[in-house]
């Protein structure tokens, strides 16, 4: 199809990539670091796969790019989400800005659930 | 030129990618960043289709995709201290 359509598709989504890897680079935690790489695949990797599609059209190479989007937007939400729930149940906790010890508020909200 | 400039971009993010999976404090750390370098690397294979007018580097890419998904949610049920057959 449109082939300037397709490469500005492709800086998109190296752009997308390269601000995930900041992400998952400057974060503090686990948690916010599963939050940035999220991004980076769905929207990174499938607005490069969408660029693909667009640059080639609906050839074989285009249906290829489509069956990889499809996939890769059904399995990487599974995967954050397989992956922060092991990282809760290994004990990690999540990142304070005041350090590892509760603050009473936090001990109150605690205690009352 | 410009998917050669895009591949310079990616080659950076996956040396931070690298540099996350030899100083991560936990081990989970260093699953999301194998996680991600999985998906940089399907990238590389849709840059590298463009710019070499082949069709088969997108075979490669969805068997990437697969193969990736089924090592993260195995290094997930390993960290959540389950066996496999659980």
């Amino acid at each position: 199809m449109n082939e300037n359509i397709g490469y500005f598709f492709l800086v998109v989504g190296v752009l997308f990539n390269l601000f995930g890897c900041i992400g998952l680079h400057r974060l503090p935690d686990v948690y916010t670091r599963l939050q940035a790489a999220a991004k980076c695949a769905t929207l990174g990797t499938c607005g490069m796969l969408f660029g693909v599609l667009m640059i080639n059209g609906f050839g074989p190479t285009g249906m290829k790019a489509i069956l990889a989007m499809l996939f890769i937007l059904l399995t990487a939400p599974t995967a954050a989400q397989a992956l922060s729930r092991a990282a809760f149940r290994s004990g990690i906790r999540s990142w304070k800005k005041h350090g590892p010890e509760e603050s009473e508020e936090e001990r109150e909200i605690r205690e009352a659930s | 030129m410009i998917i050669q400039a895009l591949m310079y971009i990616l080659i950076i993010c996956c040396i931070m990618c690298l540099y996350r999976i030899y100083a991560g404090k936990t081990p989970a750390d260093r699953a999301v960043a194998v996680d991600i370098l999985g998906i940089i690397v399907i990238g590389f294979c849709s840059l590298l289709s463009v710019s070499t007018h082949k069709g088969f580097y997108m075979d490669i890419a969805i068997a990437w995709t697969l193969q990736s998904y089924i090592a993260v949610l195995a290094i997930a049920k390993y960290l959540e201290g389950k066996r496999f057959d659980e």
